[in-house]
Formats: structure tokens, sequence, C-alpha cells
């Protein structure tokens, strides 16, 4: 096993498709080196990221937020910009792990960790995050959506590299929100879990809509449907409950100890609808 | 595998060492440099037992490795006491009996100093939040509450 530490993303996509074994990336830690301690993973080579000055900072940009790989989520929480533009982003991010883990765990790592129960991975669906990928042949950005393709798997090819999150600065009139339901209070994983971020014009009508789901299938859903139901509608009871009932439709959810599945159906629609209502407030829908 | 060397400070000390590079930050203060305070409980980052102060950020030292500290600045319960003279916490903790067998109270103190570095002035639902990654499976979490919420009365009138 060797570790190394490189400066730059170039060193550091080129050390990555050059190794021969394994690879790892690690930036906060908080699944690689618990992965690795119960011996499912055991790198030949592994890429701290945390050097690369570019990697480490939340840069506010024309278009909106870019979030480096390697800023850990308690960051998230104390950038004042970050929370007014894009509130239940961040809220998913600091519902993950505790005070100790958040101190390293990164949304990045959270996303290509690639668990179905990800917290910050339906919250940045929603808010129509992008990944800035750097590889090989280049950069390229994709839709977060995009990233994971089933359970612990993702879409990035040998040598590429997550470098950071792009947010776009919210349209006036927007809000976002994200629930997700756990048996405790802290500390825990989402049975269940539901982000919202929509547009409202003046009166009060909802103009866009995201609505994705978490842990209610082998990925996190974005369910178009359920933006349609919102869309062109105030948020009154009728439009909540026909959002509910097709988040709770959209869901291919796993019974397990967590939650059976008609119970995770039945709990989406109503995080969508909560998520949804604060959503619309933070719009300043009333 | 080839070691990977390290220089760090450690409670203010300049340290250095040679560690492997899959071994926890940890695995190098408990067996490599003495430093036993910090506690393996569960080694996967959920009971807090280990937990460090890296560049005033609290982390679990079993979640980091100890390669990763190259250039840091990191802060142990060792660090907490000056001579005879135990850190307010360490105090608090005696006098309102918050520990029973003592295995979790090193991550203890050190969570509630950084807790207490951010926010002096902590209500009982912010240290109970601010704790929530500190587990502790005897005495129970009102007695260690108790002695954060004394402790930090004693040092704000400290720093006035």
């Amino acid at each position: 096993m060797r570790y190394i530490r490189p400066l730059s993303i170039e060193d550091a996509v080129g050390q990555l498709a050059g190794s021969a074994g394994t690879s790892a990336i690690l930036a906060g830690g908080s699944d690689l080196l618990v992965r690795m301690k119960g011996g499912f993973v055991e790198p030949d080579l592994i890429v701290d990221i945390k050097a690369i000055a570019s990697l480490g900072e939340i840069r506010e940009t024309a278009d909106g937020f870019s979030i480096g790989a390697a800023v850990p989520c308690a960051v998230l929480g104390e950038n004042a910009a970050l929370k007014k533009a894009w509130p239940g982003v961040v809220e998913a991010a600091k519902l993950i792990g505790s005070k100790q883990v958040q101190g390293r765990c990164t949304i990045t790592g959270n996303l290509c960790n690639a668990s179905p129960a990800a917290d910050s991975v339906p919250a940045l669906v929603a808010a129509g995050a992008r990944a800035l990928i750097a590889g090989p042949g280049g950069k390229r950005t994709i839709a977060v959506e995009a990233v994971p393709t089933g359970p612990g798997k993702t879409s990035l090819a040998k040598g590429e590299i997550i470098e950071a999150i792009l947010l776009d600065s919210q349209a006036p009139r927007s809000g976002d929100a994200y629930l997700r339901f756990i048996p405790r209070t802290e500390m825990d994983i989402a049975v269940v879990s539901a982000g919202v971020n929509l547009t409202i014009d003046e009166q009060g009508v909802v103009k866009a809509a995201r609505v994705a789901l978490g842990a209610a299938a082998p990925t996190v859903l974005l369910v178009e449907e359920a933006a349609e139901a919102l869309i062109g509608r105030k948020l009154d009871e009728a439009a909540l409950e026909r959002l509910a009932k097709v988040c709770a439709g959209a869901c291919r959810p796993i019974d397990d100890k967590r939650g059976t599945i008609e119970f995770r159906r039945k709990v989406a629609g109503v995080l969508a609808k909560r998520a949804a209502m604060t959503a619309y407030a933070r719009a300043g829908g009333k | 595998m080839a070691g990977v060397a390290v220089s760090t400070v450690i409670n203010g000390d300049s340290v250095e060492y040679l560690c492997q590079p899959d071994e926890t930050l940890l695995d190098v203060l408990r067996d490599r440099l003495g430093l036993t305070g910090a506690k393996e409980g569960c080694g996967t980052g959920d009971c807090g037992a280990c937990s460090v102060i890296i560049d005033d950020r609290l982390v679990c030292s079993c979640l980091v490795l100890g390669a990763e500290a190259e250039g840091r600045r990191i802060e142990t319960v060792e660090g907490m006491a000056h001579g005879d003279q135990l850190h307010p916490l360490q105090q608090k903790f005696l006098e309102h009996a918050a520990l029973q067998c003592g295995i979790c109270t090193p991550g203890f103190l050190i969570a509630a100093k950084d807790l207490l570095a951010k926010n002096p002035d902590p209500t009982e639902e912010e240290i109970r939040f601010g704790l929530a990654g500190n587990l502790c499976r005897c005495t129970g979490y009102d007695k260690i509450v108790r002695a954060v919420q004394d402790a930090a009365g004693v040092m704000k009138g400290a720093s006035r």
C-alpha cells in the first residue's frame, strides 16, 4: 500500500490513472477508513486530495457556488452565503454523522460512496447540482444524479476525480429543503428521505420544482412526476396530496430492519409534502 | 510496505514519526507515541472515544490516517492539564462523578473542550447535541452534561 498527497489535480489524476492495482481517493475518510478497517477494501494506492489547495475551498462564482471535494461538511454549515442560498443542501450535509464526522466528511464523498441513503444527495439532486470531474481526458461536468449508478457504484472512470460540486445561484423566490426519517433524534442513517427545490411566481404559483427521494431505490431518485404535481399550482392541499401519492408510487424500496416497503412508501410521501411546505415558505410563499 | 515519515505538532510539541500508510492516527498516538488517552471503542467513528482536535476541528482519530497528520496541529487529552493543574472540565468531571469506567472520558473531555471553545455558554440541549458523537455505556449522560455546564461557568468566570 502506498499513500500519496499530490499538490495538483493533474498529478492526482495522473497517479490514479497510472496505478496498476486498486486505488482509493481519500478526502474525509469517514467511509474509506471504515471499509479498510472492516477488510472490505485494501487499496494499493491511497490518493489524499486534501493538499490540493483549490479542493479545500468553497468559492462564490459568477454562476453560484463551487464546493471543493475536500471541504468538510462542518465548513458548509459555517458558510453564511451558502446557508442563505441553499439551506436545504446545508441542512442535509449537516445531518451526516456526529461533530467528529462532520469535521471530516464531505458531500463529494457522500456522493461517491453511492449509498442509496446518503443524506446530502437528494438535496443536491433537488438543487440541480452538478459534479465537476477531472480525468485523464480533461474535465467534464455532469448532473449529480448521474454519478451513483447503484449501491457503492459510480459512473466515474479510472483516473477520474470529482473536483467540486457546483450549485447555481438560486433564482429569485426559490427555496429548498431536505427531510429524513430516522427512529432516533441524531446520528442515524435515513430510513427514507426527501429533498425539494422550488421556484414560485409573485402569486405564489410554483413555476419550477425538483423533487428527489433517498433510501427509496438503489440510487437517489429524481421524481419528475412529483415536480409536475406541483408546477402551475399553489401549494394547496390537493397539490400536496398528489405530490405524496406520486412519491409513494415512485419508490422502489427494500424491506429491511430499518423499514418495510410499505412504511418507506408512505413516509416518502409525507416527507416530500413537508419538505415542499418548508421550501415553499423559504421561497416566500404563503 | 514502506513507512511514511510524518512531522507534526502534538499538544504544542513538535513530533516526528514513521508509520505505515494504512495505520490510523489513533494507533500512532497509542502504539508509537505512548499517548494512550485516546481510546479505541468502536474503531469506526461511532463512539467518539478516540476524539482528538486537529487544526481546531474535532475528529475521530480512528478515522484519520497517521500519514494525514503531516503539518497539522493535534490536541489530545494529554494536553489538557498543566502539570498538576487540571483543566476545569477535568476538575468538574471529578466533582460531578461524571465517569465510571473511564473509557469514554478522554473523548468526552476533548469533545467538550472543542464545544466550549466554539460556544462558551451552551444550553443543555446544545451540550447534548454537541456531545452526541460520544457514547458512554455506564454513567449515563446527565452527570456529564452537568459537569460541562459547571465547567463552562468556571471558564467564563476565568476569562472575564
